[in-house]
């Protein structure tokens, strides 16, 4: 009985499925797919890594008590994160970085979003280092260390476990939105997408395969930060 | 050993402290008592400059705290503060808690710092303990242990602001030993206590202070058995 269904399934829906064009493309252009989400990944984890140090620093001058250091922190952070980073891209790739080096799609792609990333990275940062007891610093100054020393031994590893979470969710925001540097011609997923659109026309194959592949990657990296807050939970 | 002149402190519009003037002398045990919000976490914490006084000075063995250039972190070595809430620091074992400072800051190496760790958890009674994380220590103990952290140090001056207040009553003594055994070995201390028993026996001299002045300084004997001020002995009726 129940075969008797998965075979009227597989007849009716799946054979024609297989069989059809837009799925034989998807199935022979799987190498491009792979190019593209290899570059995604790519470009993200590069942007979020640069973003971790730009924003620990934007963080820190932002919170700092002389105005020279806070007024830049805070300058960045609100560009960044106040401009669409669509508009980010275009901006550095046409304005800004030719006017400093000759950089390629690829490089342009991981400056401007790990600069992207560093602004929303700050945040988190912040609010990870403002939830951590005052005491706490008070006890390692008190001691005689520097704000430095102080930071660097007592409030960030107190900081991570609240930066975590966060942290995941940013890298899934990132993720997706590298899509954006599509526009910029850096080869990533949607790029990929693009190009083989536009020698296909199979648009609902194409883009749904490069849809679900994001959808991929999210949920597993959503899986994985679920993974990390228990193991926090449970320390 | 610590001289404060016409120290003044303000809050937004609230002013806390309102022209305080101390001397206290090496070796001292000073004890701060006086009701809450009289102003005395204040005077402490100016004493290590954890808070800027608006005006006055604070002066540490020839060092003047307030102006422009004093390297404040140099200072602060030589003066540890032991907290009510103890603040010790939750992510290091309690080893790791009174070695951080000399570690980080002095450069000792860490075997030795281990060593004189070790030797100041014997001082508070843990010798056991130097492995446990501070959560996993009573009250008691964490204030133990943060005492000997202020000590790895070898500062000069101790100042403990309610060092007994947040612990359950059985833990108060285990604490007052170890400030006791401090004041024996003749460290200059600023304590401020409810726990008149520790001020009468220990302390030389006793400060009462009540809306950001010292109203009132005596030995504890004539505190105790002969306040002057009104006010001093509005408060001592309460508490004694
Ligand atoms: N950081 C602060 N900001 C604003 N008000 C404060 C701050 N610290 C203390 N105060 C206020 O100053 C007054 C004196 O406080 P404190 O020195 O802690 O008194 P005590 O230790 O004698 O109880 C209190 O009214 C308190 O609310
Ligand atoms: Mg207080």
């Amino acid at each position: 009985m129940q075969f008797w269904h998965l075979n009227i399934f597989a007849i009716n829906i799946l054979q024609p499925i297989l069989d059809s064009n837009g799925f034989q493309l998807v199935i022979h252009n799987m190498g491009n797919f792979l190019h593209g989400t290899l570059l995604t990944l790519e470009i993200t984890a590069l942007s979020v890594l640069f973003g971790m140090f730009l924003g620990l620093l934007a963080a820190l001058l932002k919170m700092s008590r002389y105005k020279v250091l806070s007024i830049p922190g805070i300058l960045y952070i609100d560009f960044f994160r106040g401009t669409p980073l669509f508009v980010q891209i275009l901006l550095f790739y046409f304005g800004i970085l030719p006017l400093v080096f000759d950089a390629t799609s690829f490089e342009a792609a991981v400056i401007v979003c790990s600069l992207n990333s560093g602004a929303y990275i700050a945040e988190i940062v912040r609010a990870g280092i403002q939830a951590v007891d005052k005491g706490q610093m008070e006890a390692a100054r008190s001691l005689g260390m520097n704000n430095f020393q102080a930071m660097w031994h007592v409030i960030l590893p107190q900081a991570y476990k609240i930066v975590i979470p966060p942290m995941v969710n940013e890298f899934i925001a990132m993720l997706k939105d590298t899509s954006l540097v599509a526009v910029i011609g850096a080869e990533e997923l949607t790029h990929s997408g693009r190009i083989l659109v536009s020698v296909t026309y199979e648009a609902a194959w194409i883009w749904g395969t490069v849809a679900l592949i994001y959808l991929l990657l999210t949920r597993a990296l959503s899986m994985l930060g679920d993974y990390l807050e228990r193991r926090l939970a449970t320390e | 050993m610590i001289t404060i002149k016409n120290l003044y402190k303000s809050f937004g519009k609230l002013q806390v402290l309102k022209g305080i003037n101390c001397h206290i002398s090496p070796q001292e045990v000073v004890c701060i008592i006086g009701p809450s919000g009289s102003g005395k976490s204040t005077l402490l914490r100016c004493v290590n400059q954890l808070e800027k006084p608006d005006s006055g000075t604070v002066n540490i063995d020839g060092i003047e705290l307030t102006s422009p250039n004093t390297d404040i972190n140099k200072v602060r070595q030589q003066v540890g503060m032991v907290f009510q809430h103890f603040n010790l620091f939750p992510h290091r074992t309690t080893l790791e808690n009174i070695t951080m400072a000399p570690v980080v800051i002095k450069k000792t190496n860490k075997a030795g710092a281990q060593q004189i760790a070790r030797e100041l958890l014997r001082k508070v009674g843990l010798s056991d303990k130097d492995d446990v994380y501070p959560a996993q220590l009573s009250g008691g103990q964490k204030q133990r242990v943060a005492i000997a952290r202020a000590l790895a140090m070898q500062p000069k001056v101790m100042l403990f602001d309610e060092p007994t207040s947040a612990l359950d009553p059985e833990m108060v003594g285990e604490v007052l030993e170890v400030m006791k055994d401090l004041a024996k070995e003749g460290m200059t201390m600023m304590v401020v206590t409810h726990e008149m028993g520790f001020a009468r026996e220990v302390g030389q001299r006793v400060l009462f202070m009540d809306e950001g002045l010292i109203v009132e300084e005596n030995t504890p004997q004539q505190i105790f058995e002969n306040p002057t001020n009104p006010r001093t002995q509005t408060f001592l009726s309460k508490v004694l």
